[in-house]
């Protein structure tokens, strides 16, 4: 479903990603756990194809259309009510005209948003755009969904409330990819998981179960190995 | 290309949705028309200068100043959220994108145009209406242009520091040919000569537009490109 | 020889040339008629011209390479250029006046040439300021080279309509010597002091590209 083969990019004299490779299928949910600077963002980014890698490849099959971003930025218009915003979104992903009606009342009622569908964004709490952000990147449908530190700013509950929707979405055969420095969080979502530092990766594999402590004591060793 | 202009339309709307909701650029741009103009109509003495001689310098540098505070207001709306990264996401060429907010631009500097002709009208007295048709031609032939470096200047300007300032420095090289064109023929057409009278200067405005337009369309990813 | 080096060298050297040229201008050329001794500032105003404008043509064609290339090293040479071609542009402007003055009794005139020289020079001025607003080196080299390549492309048409404006508007004052037909010993002086300016543009350039290099500029 995406894949990544020998995959480096530079900024100027700085190494951002080095020789990333791992492919991911459907119904699998690759958490990606580093520090800050480790690349993690740009790989996300690289995926989705907004950056060209300065070598190597990577790729979603599907293209553009198949992808479904969450970042901590909610990219809707301020200005426009959530319904406009899911509106425009969607027609933009040319989802037909009567489908749009449908998905729009269908993610409006999962979300918990539609006392606030005709307000503007710029009036919702964090919370509330963040799920107004998910509607969004929902509306096409996309098979493969690339979250970029979704947790953020986030309280505690709305956080489980996002993790328990995100479990949900990836348990319906989507492939998923997760950015996050924070080890606690999407430790439950995961099929697989990989380490990040430097632009490399320094461990991936299945999570087999482990839990939070368990992969945070495994990051450590990881980290402290490379 | 029709999938091309349906995108760019899409965007334009949106845009022009979003500037009537929040009216912050076109509201300033109305202020500051109707500022220079009673600037310039007091600071004259009606008696040393005809006004039809001076008048049309003094429409075209208040319609060139007008339209460039509104041009950063393009992509300006896209940083808010981070909505720009959303576009690029979005399976639409990037020409759309650029044209969609080429468009929005042109039908917002329009406006400041025919509200800036209005008031032009009413301080200086001059018999625009005789003339209306070959002067709504020039207008447009001279802004088309412009606003198109107008456009792609803005897409790069608004991440940097100083955008406000940036993009008129850059932009002013690029004011010269329309601005000397569009001031020639309307002084000629203010003067009541044909517009035939002025075949190299439309010659130059259509060689300009033509120009511009196509340089920017194929710079413009150029701009959003990482 | 590092390229700093054999670009002090030829600067050097042009310098030197330079120097021989004033001298040939000042005392082996003969004095023009209508201008008097005044008009031997000619043989620095015409050049640097040249160079400032070949400096906007190789940062432009460097522009186009680069979009298509990717290369950094193309990118670090329009750099390069843009700089060396605003002291050349800064030379055009001052020289001019200096002669505007006592030929045409004003310092500045909108003709086509001189208005030329002044958006570029201000074409200059946006391109630095630009690169200097943004720190990422990609996105750097990727936005000069857009300015760069309008800039270029926009050159033609200020020419063409400052050329128009001053066909229907004629000067007030004596009408502008032009280049064409010249004595032969100016001619001469001229064509050494193109080829000297370019040595110089070779040279300016060579050390800034240089500077480039280590300072990630």
């Amino acid at each position: 479903m995406l894949w990544a083969r020998e995959l480096s990019h530079a900024f100027g004299a700085i190494r951002a990603l080095d020789g990333i490779s791992f492919t991911l299928d459907r119904g699998q949910t690759l958490v990606i756990f580093g520090p800050n600077g480790a690349g993690k963002t740009t790989l996300l980014r690289v995926l989705a194809g907004l950056v060209r890698p300065s070598r190597g490849s990577a790729g979603v099959e599907g293209g553009r259309r198949a992808i479904g971003w969450i970042g901590h930025q909610s990219q809707l218009y301020g200005h426009l009510s959530v319904r406009e915003n899911l509106r425009f979104w969607g027609t933009l992903y040319d989802v037909p005209a009567g489908e749009l009606e449908r998905r729009e009342g269908e993610l409006l009622a999962r979300l918990g948003l539609e006392a606030r569908a005709g307000q503007q964004v710029r009036t919702l709490s964090r919370g509330e755009t963040q799920r107004a952000a998910i509607a969004r990147a929902l509306m096409h449908d996309p098979p493969v969904l690339l979250l970029d530190e979704p947790f953020t700013g986030l309280d505690r509950l709305a956080a489980e409330e996002l993790g328990r929707l995100l479990g949900e979405l990836a348990a319906r055969g989507r492939a998923t990819v997760l950015v996050t420095h924070d080890v606690k969080e999407g430790t439950e979502l995961a099929s697989d998981v990989a380490f990040m530092r430097s632009g490399r990766f320094v461990a991936f594999g299945p999570r087999g179960g482990r839990d939070a402590a368990a992969l945070t004591a495994a990051y450590r060793e990881a980290v402290a190995g490379g | 290309m029709a999938e091309i202009l349906r995108h760019a339309w899409l965007i334009a709307r949106k845009d022009l949705r979003l500037e009537f909701r929040s009216r912050t650029a076109l509201a300033s741009a109305f202020v500051f028309t109707a500022l220079v103009l009673v600037i310039f109509e007091h600071g004259r003495d009606p008696t040393a200068v005809p006004t039809i001689d001076l008048a049309p310098s003094i429409l075209w540098v208040t319609f060139s100043f007008a339209a460039m505070l509104g041009l950063n207001r393009a992509f300006q709306a896209e940083l808010e959220n981070q909505a720009l990264d959303g576009l690029l996401l979005a399976p639409i060429s990037r020409t759309s994108l650029f044209w969609g907010k080429f468009g929005a631009n042109l039908v917002f500097v329009a406006l400041v145009q025919i509200v800036g002709v209005l008031l032009f009208i009413l301080f200086f007295n001059v018999p625009v209406w005789r003339v209306w048709l070959p002067f709504l031609l020039v207008c447009a032939l001279a802004t088309v242009g412009f606003i198109a470096v107008g456009t792609l200047f803005s897409a790069m300007v608004v991440r940097t520091r100083f955008a406000e300032l940036m993009l008129p420095v850059l932009l002013l090289p690029f004011l010269l040919p329309p601005l000397i064109a569009a001031v020639a023929i309307t002084v000629k057409l203010f003067a009541g000569r044909p517009l035939s009278e002025s075949g190299g200067w439309l010659r130059l405005l259509a060689g300009y537009d033509l120009a511009f337009v196509s340089l920017t369309t194929l710079l413009f990813p150029a701009t959003v490109t990482e | 020889m590092t390229l700093a080096q054999r670009g002090r060298w030829i600067t050097l050297a042009a310098l030197v040339l330079l120097a021989g040229i004033y001298v040939r201008a000042l005392r082996f050329t003969p004095v023009e008629l209508h201008q008097g001794p005044a008009q031997k500032i000619f043989y620095l105003h015409v050049p640097a011209a040249w160079s400032a404008m070949l400096s906007m043509g190789l940062v432009g064609l460097a522009s186009i390479l680069f979009l298509i290339m990717k290369d950094a090293r193309l990118d670090r040479f329009a750099a390069a250029s843009a700089e060396v071609g605003t002291t050349f542009c800064c030379v055009m402007l001052t020289t001019g006046p200096l002669w505007a003055r006592p030929i045409w009794g004003t310092w500045w005139t909108w003709d086509a040439r001189l208005t030329l020289t002044l958006m570029l020079f201000f074409l200059f001025i946006g391109y630095q300021v630009l690169r200097g607003a943004v720190t990422d080196p990609r996105l750097r080299a990727n936005y000069a080279a857009v300015v760069g390549i309008c800039g270029l492309i926009l050159l033609p048409f200020i020419h063409l309509s400052v050329y128009l404006f001053r066909t229907l508007h004629p000067l007030p004052i004596v009408l502008k010597p032009s280049a064409p037909s010249l004595p032969a010993p100016m001619l001469v002086t001229l064509l050494l002091s193109f080829g000297v300016f370019t040595l110089l543009y070779v040279g300016f350039v060579m050390q800034r590209y240089a500077l480039g290099e280590t300072g990630d500029a």
